[in-house]
């Protein structure tokens, strides 16, 4: 019997043990997963929690209901990979062995890395709601909240999900004005990029977006720490925000288990290439998701189109075959912008987002860098999508790589 | 891309002004783009010049966050030094290419 092990049991790492689950003969490969945690959360889903959209339920299952019968799971913290001897240790001490491991370890918060920040006014007056705790915090605080400055800053690069605080502020807005607090609450959107997205194009339609709903954004700014005393934000170059309620993406980084096996670059990510999603260390280590270094988003649909390339790929190793696959990067993410309404963007490493209609060239149902109802609904509909089809690893109406079909040049 | 004289060389630069062939670079090179952004260069500024140069003929994606790390300047003097574009202006007078940020 050969082993195969897969280390993190998120959304990358759930969704490729039902794709290989399905396809490798069960007589000859057995397959291992291995996560710290019992419980999957629909990460996507804490955008909503502070506004009453979702609540916890709706964003929680047990890992088990994505497994299939026959795997073997274990529960435990990873210790480390040791790639020269094919061996992943754990810290429970038990000792795998694998022929192939994809490693799916994602990315987490680090408050701890910005000074001031997990302080005294944590979750009383700063929020976070890229865990289940801070989005749950923030909606308490929300509730009877009666108004000031909201400052949504972006204090590093990567963060997962590049959208997500660029649809927390546009909810924000939309929430307080339907309380009819929209002179009370001073939305701004403080980022260490240029403008509010990387991508030109997109960076122009989002900052006109935000600029529509009277929301500041403040580029240019390198948080050096939180004030906690005068309840301010300061950069490297002293630059001072005041805040009454301060929502923050804390620093991600890769899993430590990453930098204690030696695989990963200063934020922890695993150091991949870009295009056939193997380890640049060793040949038969891929990596998937949030946990790799390559230069696209860091978000479950990119792990969605990355999954096919990763399958054909892994699957020719196997087999000794030379790698036939090429990712393209391509990425693909709703954005959600309040009022029932939401834009949709498409691009890969090459190709920076461009208006235009999807999938369907010229008639949609989804306008590319509009701000449309169909494109919200887009958005719910992707929770359904994630639970039924995307953990299982069943196919979606959509290719790999990106297409400019539908898109105009610009 | 765009051809321009600088310190007296014919330089290869590109559209927003860095230059496309780091080995184009002397210390003369980097002293004329700096005026041009308002830097005067001190031994500190090439300490760090020198060191961007390194990392990025090895391939190294740079970040302020890295280059804070390096033991060579941290992030509050790398802002002393090349005030409003502590890593965009550091890059263009270092002569390598413009940093990006992925998304
Ligand atoms: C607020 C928010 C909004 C988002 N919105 C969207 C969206 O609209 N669209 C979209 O496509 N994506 C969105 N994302 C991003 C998306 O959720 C992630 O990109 C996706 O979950 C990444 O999957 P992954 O498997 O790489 O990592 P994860 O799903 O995070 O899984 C990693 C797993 O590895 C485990 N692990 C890590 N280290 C260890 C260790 N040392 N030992 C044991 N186990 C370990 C963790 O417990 C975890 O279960 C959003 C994310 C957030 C936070």
């Amino acid at each position: 019997m050969k082993n195969l092990l897969i280390l993190g049991a998120g959304t990358a790492g759930t969704m490729m043990l039902n794709k290989l689950h399905k396809e490798l003969d069960k007589e000859e490969w057995k397959i291992t997963i291995v996560d710290q945690y019992k419980t999957h959360y629909y990460q996507p889903g804490f955008l909503f929690i502070p506004f009453g959209i979702y609540n916890k339920q709706d964003v929680t299952k047990p890992k088990y209901d994505f497994f299939p019968p026959g795997v073997d799971v274990i529960f435990s913290q990873i210790d480390r990979i040791a790639g020269e001897e094919n061996k992943v240790y754990l810290e429970n001490g038990e000792v795998l062995n694998y022929d192939f491991l994809i490693a799916a370890t994602g990315t987490q918060t680090r408050p701890s890395e910005t000074e001031g920040l997990k302080d005294k006014l944590w979750y009383k007056d700063i929020f976070d709601f890229y865990t289940i705790e801070g989005a749950l915090a923030l909606h308490k605080k929300f509730k009877d909240w009666e108004g000031g400055n909201l400052v949504m800053c972006i204090p590093e690069l990567p963060y997962k999900c590049p959208v997500a605080p660029i649809e927390f502020v546009c909810l924000a807005e939309a929430y307080f004005a339907e309380r009819g607090m929209k002179d009370k609450v001073n939305i701004s959107y403080v980022t260490l990029m240029s403008g509010a997205f990387t991508k030109p194009v997109a960076s122009k339609m989002l900052g006109d977006l935000l600029e529509e709903k009277n929301i500041k954004v403040i580029p240019d700014f390198y948080l050096s720490h939180v004030d906690n005393e005068n309840k301010k934000i300061v950069s490297y170059d002293e630059q001072e925000i005041p805040f009454d309620i301060l929502t923050i993406v804390p620093v991600n980084m890769g899993s430590d288990m990453v930098k204690r096996s030696g695989l990963g670059d200063d934020m922890n990510y695993i150091k991949t290439n870009k295009y056939t999603l193997q380890s640049d260390q060793f040949e038969n280590i891929f990596v998937i998701g949030d946990a790799a270094n390559i230069p696209t988003s860091k978000a479950g649909s990119v792990a969605h189109f990355a999954g096919e390339i990763l399958m054909e790929n892994i699957l020719a190793a196997m087999e000794g075959r030379a790698l036939p696959a090429k990712f393209d990067g391509h990425a693909n993410c709703y954005i959600e912008t309040g009022h029932g309404k939401g834009a949709l963007i498409d691009f890969n490493y090459e190709t920076e987002p461009l208006p235009g209609t999807f999938p369907l060239p010229g008639i949609g149902p989804f306008g590319l860098l509009k701000n449309t109802k169909m494109n919200h609904y887009g958005k719910i509909l992707f929770r359904w999508i994630y639970w039924h089809i995307l953990l299982k690893g069943k196919e979606l109406p959509i290719e790999a790589d990106m297409s400019m079909a539908g898109k105009k040049r610009i | 891309m765009a051809e321009k004289t600088i310190a007296g060389k014919q330089i290869n630069v590109t559209d927003d002004g860095y230059l496309e062939d780091m080995s184009q670079w002397n210390e003369d090179v980097a002293k004329e783009i700096a005026k041009e952004i308002g830097i005067e260069l001190t031994d500190k500024h090439f300490e760090v010049l020198n060191y961007l140069r390194e990392k990025s003929a090895a391939g190294e994606a740079l970040s302020i966050r890295s280059v804070g790390k390096s033991g060579v300047v941290d992030i509050k003097g790398l802002y002393k030094l090349f005030p409003k574009g502590p890593l965009k202006f550091s890059s263009k007078i270092a002569g390598i290419p413009k940093p990006t940020s992925c998304v």
